[in-house]
């Protein structure tokens, strides 16, 4: 599964837990802090958020910003071509063919 | 963390969600969990990825939604109680080469707005008209609207509506939905992350029939009022889907085909 993390405008955060609720990894929870509003915010308190968006698009107050790793590009390590009968290739860890 | 090692953490990662940029940076004035700041940011949203930023005006109503103009950064009038679709028809038939829509709660668009409302999408009106129906008047102290279920205890019907009394809840959507002057009539909700994605489809279609002058779009966004529910925001979604949606069920009432 994708890796992603999510980052709060805490201060603007209004502690309504919808977040929470939306989010399908349990990765966010109520900080026992609470803002200059009053409000109790919202943190991320596990290491598994996959950058769904759930949760910004549930949030009434728009403070979530959502980030997801960059999708890695596949560099091929060989290339095969003309086979006219079943061949067996190995590739070794650093990717070149062994 | 120190803020170098999240900035370097970051820069592994690309962006794919963030407030919109038509949206001001003014803190929502409104109470925690509230609907109608997700239905202001997903407008926001399809005026800022349309690229029609310059060439949207809405339309703000009298209700808790009456300082629209204060967030969404477009070009915004202000209507008295129940007139946004007059006004808007006004400035559409001024400003015919304009996205125009109306946002309006359910006291103003289907109580004291009733007249306007219909006739707007009678004439068939080339506008998107928004209309939040969290079955209440929130801003006033949450007195029961046309839009109140049967049995629901407001400040006004302390002991629950009855029919006797009230009437029947007004299904004000199906009505304009007969209209032929109608060209889209959807129902709405932003109580799950996927229903504010069909939400975003909605208003997106219906700024593209806009565009191609086919009528009036009306979409209903069943919504929440936390406050004058008396529940916590998540309590109030879960009751929404238990009690409002079996009497204003999701989906679309008119669609082209
Ligand atoms: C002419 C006039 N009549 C009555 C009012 C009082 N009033 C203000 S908001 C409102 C109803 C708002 O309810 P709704 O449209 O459902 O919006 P919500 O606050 O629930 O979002 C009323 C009756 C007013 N401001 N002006
Ligand atoms: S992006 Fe998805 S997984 Fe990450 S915190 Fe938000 S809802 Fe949870
Ligand atoms: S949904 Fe938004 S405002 Fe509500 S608790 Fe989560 S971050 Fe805060
Ligand atoms: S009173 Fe109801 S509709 Fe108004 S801001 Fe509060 S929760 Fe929203």
């Amino acid at each position: 599964m994708a890796k992603g993390t999510v980052v709060f405008d805490i201060e603007n955060c209004k502690g309504c837990e919808l977040c929470i609720e939306a989010c399908p990894q349990d990765s966010l929870e109520l900080s026992p802090r609470i803002n200059a509003q009053g409000y109790h915010y919202v943190v991320l308190v596990k290491d598994n958020c996959t950058g769904c968006t759930n949760c910004a698009l549930v949030c009434p107050d728009a403070v979530i910003t959502v980030y997801r790793e960059k999708k890695k590009t596949r560099v091929p390590v060989a290339r095969i071509s003309g086979v006219t009968q079943n061949i067996t290739v190995t590739i070794d860890e650093e990717g070149k063919p062994s | 963390m120190g803020q170098d090692v999240v900035d370097a953490a970051l820069e592994q990662m690309e962006c794919v969600y963030a407030r919109p940029d038509t949206l001001t940076d003014t803190r929502f004035h409104y109470c925690p969990g509230c609907g109608h700041s997700v239905v202001h940011r997903v407008i926001m949203e399809v005026v800022q990825e349309a690229g029609i930023r310059e060439q949207t005006i809405g339309v703000a109503p009298v209700g808790c939604s009456v300082f629209a103009y204060n967030y969404m950064d477009v070009d915004m009038q202000e209507a008295a109680h129940g007139r946004a679709s007059a006004v808007a028809t006004g400035i559409k038939r001024v400003l015919p080469d304009r996205f125009v829509f109306s946002y309006q709660g359910d006291g103003d668009l289907a109580a004291i707005g009733t007249a306007e409302t219909i006739h707007t999408c009678n004439r068939g009106e080339n506008i998107l008209m928004v209309f939040v129906n969290n079955a209440i008047y929130g801003m006033t102290g949450g007195q029961m609207a046309p839009t109140t279920l049967l049995g629901m205890k407001t400040s006004t019907s302390p002991a629950g509506r009855t029919v006797e009394t009230a009437g029947f809840p007004l299904k004000i959507t199906e009505m304009v939905a007969m209209l032929p002057g109608t060209y889209y009539v959807t129902r709405q909700s932003v109580h799950t992350p996927n229903a504010v994605r069909q939400l975003k489809k909605a208003i997106t279609k219906s700024f593209q029939y806009q565009k191609e002058r086919k009528g009036t779009c009306f979409i209903e966004v069943v919504s929440n009022c936390p406050s004058g529910w008396k529940m916590t925001p998540v309590q109030s979604n879960a009751w929404l889907v238990e009690n409002m949606f079996p009497l204003y069920p999701p989906g679309d009432i008119k669609a082209p085909k």
